[in-house]
C-alpha cells in the first residue's frame, strides 16, 4: 500500500528525516509518535504524496511517487482520506458541503452518498451543525469535522494528524472508535499523536503498531508503553 | 470535439457545483467585465472602418473603371463644332457605350459647390464636359488620345485610372489596418482576461488547495474559473458592442457629397456582427483563462 525505500526528507537545511524504510500493509494500524517538531507532519505529507522524498523512493499504491502527474495525485488522494492538523475548509461553504467536497469533486454525489452524509455527520456529533459555516465552529467541532471528510469517500488509507489536539477525553474516544471501526472494516489507519493515553486505550481494541520519530528515524516502538 | 461540445455546454448550463466551491472576487469580475465591454467598442469601430473602406475600394474601383471623362477647351465660337466632331468620335470608338455631352445646367450643378448657384455659365470661358461610360471590355484610351489629337485638337481625355490607382490604394490600407486593429483588440482583451483569471487563481490558492486536498483534478477546478470569466467576457462585449453599434448608428446619416464618409455608417454592418463579436470575446475569454488556469494551477501544490 505504502512502500518507503530509504527515504530522506529536508526542507533545505539538513535532513529531518533520514533512512526510512518501512511497508504499510492493508489492514495496518498504525500510531506515529515523537516530540513536536520531529517530522510527523512530515512523513504524513510523504505517505500521501504532499511532499516527494528529497532522497530513497516512495511508493503510493505501486506508484513511484516521482513519476505520478497531478492527475494521478489527485485520484490517489481520493483513495486516501487526511485528516490535517490545521483543518483547512472552504470558509464560504457550510459545514455538510465541506464534509461531502471529496464526493462533490469526484462527482459522486448520489442519493446514496447523502443518506451516508447524514449518518456521517451524527455519527460524529454536527448533526446540528450541518449548516454552520466553518469559521463558526470550535477547534474541536472543526476536527470531527475534518474526520468526517477524511472518510466519507471510504478511503483504503486514513491519515490523521493529532486528530484529538482539540477535543476533550470523551470525543477523542469516540474519533478513536470510529478509526478503529474503519479499521476494522480493511482500511489502513496512521494515527500521528502525542498522547499516549490515547495510544494505550486503542491498544485495549486493536492489534495497533507504534512508530516513534527520534533522531530523525523512524522506528517500531516495542509492546512496552 | 467531442469534449470541445461538452466545455461549450458546460458553459452555458453550467455545473453549479464546481462553480459554488470558488467564491467570486469582485474585482476580477469587474475588470474582465469593462474590459471586455471596451474592447468590444472599440472592435466595433474598427470592424465598421475595415467594411466600409474594403466597401469603398470596391466601388472607386467598379465605378470610376466604367467610366471616364473628355475635356474639350477651345474658343467660343468652335465650342460647338468641336463637341459635335468628339462625339463623333467616340461614338465610332470600340468599348464606348455612351457619350453624352453635358448641359449648362449639369455644368452649373458641377461648379455649383465653388462658384455659388448662379454662376453665369454660358458667359465663362469653361470646357465643355463629356461624360463617357465604357462598356465592360472597356476601350484604347491611348488609340482615342491619337485619333482625339487629330480631328479635336482641343480635348483632352481623362480616364480616371491616374487619381484611382492611389484611392484604391488607400482604402485598401485603411482596410489592413482596421483588421490588424482587430486583431489587437483580440491580443488585448486575452491578456486583460487572462491577468484577471491570474489574479483571482492567486487569490484562492487557499481553496484550490484544499480542492487538491481531498482528490480535485485540475480541470475540476480550472472548470469554475473558465466558465465565470467566459460568461463575463460575453456579456461584457455584449454590452460594449451594443453601446457601439448604437454610436454608429446615431452618427449623422452622411450626404450624397459625404464622400469617403458615405461608407462609414451603419449599413453593411450587419446584425451578424452584433452577435459576432461577444461569441468571439467569449472564446477568447475560454482559451484565455484555461491557458492560464492551467499553467498557474501547475505551479500550485
Ligand atoms: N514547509 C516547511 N519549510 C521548512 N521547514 C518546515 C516546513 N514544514 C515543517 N518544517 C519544519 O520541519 C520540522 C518538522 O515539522 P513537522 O513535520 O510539522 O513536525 P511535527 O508534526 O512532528 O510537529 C519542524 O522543525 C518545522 O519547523
Ligand atoms: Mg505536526
Amino acid at each position: 500500500m505504502i512502500e518507503l525505500n530509504n527515504v530522506a526528507y529536508s526542507y533545505g537545511g539538513g535532513e529531518l528525516l533520514s533512512e526510512i524504510d518501512l511497508t504499510i500493509q492493508p489492514g495496518d494500524f498504525y500510531f506515529l509518535t515523537g516530540p513536536s517538531g520531529a517530522g510527523k507532519t512530515t512523513f504524513l505529507k510523504l505517505c500521501y504524496g504532499d511532499l516527494t522524498p528529497t532522497a530513497g523512493e516512495a511508493r503510493l499504491f505501486g506508484q513511484d511517487v516521482r513519476t505520478m502527474d497531478r492527475d494521478a495525485h489527485a485520484m490517489t488522494r481520493r483513495r486516501i482520506g487526511v485528516v490535517h492538523q490545521d483543518c483547512d475548509f472552504l470558509d464560504h461553504l457550510p459545514l455538510a458541503d465541506n464534509v461531502a467536497l471529496p464526493l462533490t469533486v469526484s462527482d459522486r454525489n448520489d442519493l446514496e452518498q447523502v443518506a451516508n452524509l447524514k449518518e456521517l455527520l451524527s455519527w460524529v456529533g454536527l448533526k446540528q451543525r450541518a449548516k454552520a459555516l466553518p469559521p463558526e465552529l470550535s477547534g474541536g467541532e472543526r476536527q470531527r469535522a475534518a474526520l468526517a471528510r477524511a472518510v466519507i469517500m471510504s478511503p483504503d488509507l486514513v491519515l490523521a494528524d493529532e486528530p484529538t489536539g482539540n477535543v476533550d477525553w470523551e470525543m477523542s474516544q469516540r474519533l478513536l472508535q470510529l478509526l478503529i471501526e474503519l479499521n476494522k472494516m480493511g482500511k489502513t489507519v496512521i494515527i500521528a499523536t502525542h498522547d499516549m493515553n490515547l495510544i494505550r486505550a486503542a491498544k485495549a481494541k486493536v492489534q495497533a503498531r507504534v512508530l516513534r520519530i527520534a533522531n530523525r528515524h523512524v522506528q517500531l516502538a516495542g509492546a512496552d508503553l | 470535439m467531442k469534449a470541445l461540445l461538452n466545455n461549450i455546454i458546460f458553459v452555458f448550463v453550467g455545473d453549479a457545483q464546481a462553480d459554488r466551491m470558488v467564491p467570486p472576487t469582485g474585482f476580477t469580475a469587474r475588470l474582465t467585465l469593462f474590459a471586455s465591454a471596451a474592447m468590444a467598442f472599440l472592435a466595433v469601430f474598427a470592424i465598421a472602418l475595415s467594411l466600409a473602406s474594403g466597401r469603398l475600394a470596391q466601388r472607386w474601383g467598379q465605378e470610376l473603371a466604367q467610366s471616364s471623362t473628355l475635356r474639350i477647351s477651345a474658343p467660343a465660337e468652335q465650342m460647338a463644332a468641336q463637341t459635335a466632331a468628339a462625339l463623333k468620335v467616340l461614338e465610332t470608338t470600340p468599348g464606348i457605350a455612351q457619350a453624352t455631352a453635358m448641359s449648362p445646367d449639369e455644368q452649373r450643378a458641377l461648379l455649383a459647390p465653388w462658384f455659388g448657384p448662379d454662376l453665369p455659365v454660358e458667359d465663362l470661358p469653361i470646357p465643355q464636359l463629356i461624360a463617357i461610360e465604357e462598356t465592360p471590355e472597356g476601350y484604347d484610351a491611348a488609340g482615342l488620345r491619337l485619333r482625339l489629337q487629330a480631328e479635336v485638337p482641343g480635348a483632352i481625355l481623362d480616364d480616371h485610372t491616374r487619381w484611382r490607382k492611389p484611392l484604391q490604394q488607400a482604402a485598401g490600407r485603411l482596410r489592413l489596418l482596421g483588421l490588424l486593429s482587430i486583431g489587437l483588440i483580440a491580443l488585448v482583451t486575452a491578456a486583460m482576461i487572462t491577468l484577471a483569471a491570474q489574479a483571482a487563481l492567486a487569490a484562492n490558492a487557499k481553496i484550490i488547495a484544499v480542492l487538491r486536498l481531498v482528490g480535485a483534478q485540475d480541470s475540476y477546478i480550472a472548470k469554475a474559473f473558465v466558465r465565470r470569466f467566459t460568461l463575463r467576457a460575453l456579456y461584457g462585449a455584449t454590452a460594449g458592442s451594443f453601446v457601439g453599434f448604437l454610436a454608429l448608428f446615431l452618427l449623422p446619416a452622411a450626404q450624397e457629397q459625404g464622400g469617403f464618409l458615405t461608407g462609414l455608417g451603419f449599413q453593411g454592418l450587419s446584425a451578424a456582427w452584433l452577435l459576432l463579436i461577444p461569441i468571439l470575446a467569449a472564446i477568447v475569454g475560454f482559451i484565455a483563462t484555461g491557458t492560464a488556469a492551467r499553467r498557474t494551477l501547475k505551479e500550485l501544490r
